[in-house]
């Protein structure tokens, strides 16, 4: 199994779903539905602006990554994500 | 020859949304509206401030959506001192998840159809044009068509991006904002309060706009720049804590405002962006239900032109009567939030002392620009086109 790259991390149960990340993120990386949030990992480049943006210091960057992080990904890009 | 399910679909029932199709509807196209979430208007995130003169062009000023009617705004200087000038036209605070369910019911009265919980995941595609948007109706999965998309769908839009039109928000023009609803505290009815300082937030404004005596919709906004080092929350949190320790928080929200200028592209084919999607908000303000409602008209009107001649090359009108109407003006504002975001505190202080050695009648907005513009001579020029135009 590969390691998941993504070194963004949402911490579950906190976001307001705002949408603040999603409007500064350049690559369309952020699924945002009405109490639903995920990051779209084979868009993510790490870049960290939606962490920045976040008012409510909801998503996290980790360099290694977090052990068990849980990391939803559509199976087809823009389809809504199947969340667990 | 493709059928189609609605001359135009919105996505997205915000003022500017559900005023775009008020008005493409109103010009006799057949319009579906598209909401995700399950209630227009909720949750509010905005600090609910318009001016009478903004809201009276579309809407007859109701008692039943205004928390309080405001005449008078009082900036606070970081050293504490302040001016309290007038407010020409006056305005007022409006109570949004009111003020938007009579937004939609004007549209649905010109005839549009609005789902809620209609989340839209994708754009339906035919021979490379965009036919239609895919959307996850109440958990289930469907394809419209329509002739014409109109995206709506705020700071988080995607659709244009769908599209082919690049409207990520730089993060020096995003303001990542914190904003709450406090009870049981003492404020003044109808004076909106800004402060400004790196103390309260730096490179933005925080505000406190009354809702009746003893309420107040509190908030600020700082540049993501600033956001960086410590965040929107952060600072709210501080403030209230300082001001009232023993207020009653009824709502407490996260939110972001595009203060950029209008996005370069607003129309692509046969889909159009108004409101926050197009960044079609005042740069310096922040305000955006007012610009994004005149957006949505303009989107709407042109829509509906578009559909009755048949001729799609027609949307890029648009573009031209929106950057005619008031892209222009945002333009320049947007020069000044550049100017404004370098203030530190010894320049707030500066302007509230020279603001108070204008004569009373003279403490307008305008004047307090003036008087403050004798730090940016830069500025000069393009703040007169403002407040003489
Ligand atoms: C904290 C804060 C304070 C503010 N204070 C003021 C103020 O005092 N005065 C002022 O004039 N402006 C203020 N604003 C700005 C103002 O709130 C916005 O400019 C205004 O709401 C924009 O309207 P809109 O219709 O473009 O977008 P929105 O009101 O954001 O509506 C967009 C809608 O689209 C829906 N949507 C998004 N994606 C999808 C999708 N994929 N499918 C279906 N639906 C979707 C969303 O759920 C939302 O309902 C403030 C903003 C914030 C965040
Ligand atoms: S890190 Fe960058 S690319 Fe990844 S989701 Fe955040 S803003 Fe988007
Ligand atoms: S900015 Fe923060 S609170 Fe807002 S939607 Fe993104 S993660 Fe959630």
């Amino acid at each position: 199994m590969p390691q998941p790259h993504l070194m963004i991390h949402i911490v579950p149960g906190k976001c307001d779903y705002c949408g603040c990340c999603v409007g500064v993120c350049p690559e369309d990386a952020i699924e945002l539905m009405e109490s639903k949030i995920a990051i779209i990992e084979e868009r993510c480049t790490n870049c960290r602006k939606c962490v920045w943006a976040c008012p409510w210091e909801v998503i996290e960057f980790h360099k290694e990554g977090v052990a068990g992080m849980p990391v939803h990904t559509p199976q087809i890009l823009n389809e809504p994500v199947e969340f667990k | 020859m493709s059928v189609y399910d609605y001359d135009v679909i919105v996505v997205g029932a915000g003022p500017a949304g559900t005023t775009a199709a008020r008005y493409a509807a109103a010009g006799g196209a057949k319009v579906l509206v598209l909401e995700k979430d399950r209630d227009v208007g909720y949750p509010v995130r905005c600090g609910e401030a318009v001016s009478h003169e903004g809201v009276a062009q579309f809407i007859a000023p109701d008692p039943k959506w205004i928390a309080s009617t405001v005449t008078k705004f009082r900036l606070v200087a970081p050293n504490g001192s302040s001016v309290l000038p007038k407010l020409d036209g006056g305005g007022y605070v409006l109570e949004r998840r009111i003020f938007d369910y009579e937004l939609a019911k004007l549209a649905a009265n010109a005839g549009a159809e609005v789902i809620t919980k209609a989340y839209v995941y994708d754009l339906l595609r035919e021979n490379g044009t965009v036919t239609g948007v895919r959307a996850l109706i109440k958990d289930q999965k469907r394809d419209i068509r329509a002739k014409i998309i109109i995206a709506a769908d705020g700071v988080e839009s995607r659709v244009g991006k769908w599209a082919g039109m690049d409207t990520t928000c730089h993060i020096r023009d995003m303001e990542s904002c914190a904003q709450m609803t406090l009870s049981g505290i003492d404020v003044e009815e109808d004076v909106l309060d800004f402060y400004f300082g790196d103390n309260v937030s730096p490179g933005g404004y925080l505000w406190v706009f009354p809702k009746g005596k003893d309420t107040a919709n509190v908030g600020l906004g700082l540049s993501v720049d600033q956001a960086k080092k410590k965040s929107a929350i952060r600072y709210l949190h501080e403030f209230v804590e300082r001001k009232y320790p023993k207020a009653a928080m009824l709502t407490h929200i996260a939110g972001g405002v595009p203060c950029a200028k209008t996005n370069p592209e607003i129309v692509k084919g046969n889909v159009i962006l108004v409101g926050d999607a197009a960044h079609q908000v005042n740069p310096v303000s922040g305000g955006g239900i007012i610009s994004g409602m005149i957006g949505g008209m303009i989107g709407g009107q042109v829509a509906a032109e578009a559909v009755q001649s048949g001729d799609m090359k027609h949307l890029r009108e648009y573009d031209k009567r929106w950057h005619k109407r008031l892209g222009w003006r945002h333009d320049i504002f947007y020069n000044i939030r550049n100017a404004i975001g370098g203030f530190d505190d010894r320049t707030y202080n500066n302007i509230c002392d020279s603001a108070l050695k204008l004569p009373v009648e003279k403490r307008t907005l305008g004047g307090i620009f003036r008087a403050a513009l004798w730090n940016q001579p830069s500025m000069i020029l393009d703040v007169a086109k403002v407040f003489v135009a």
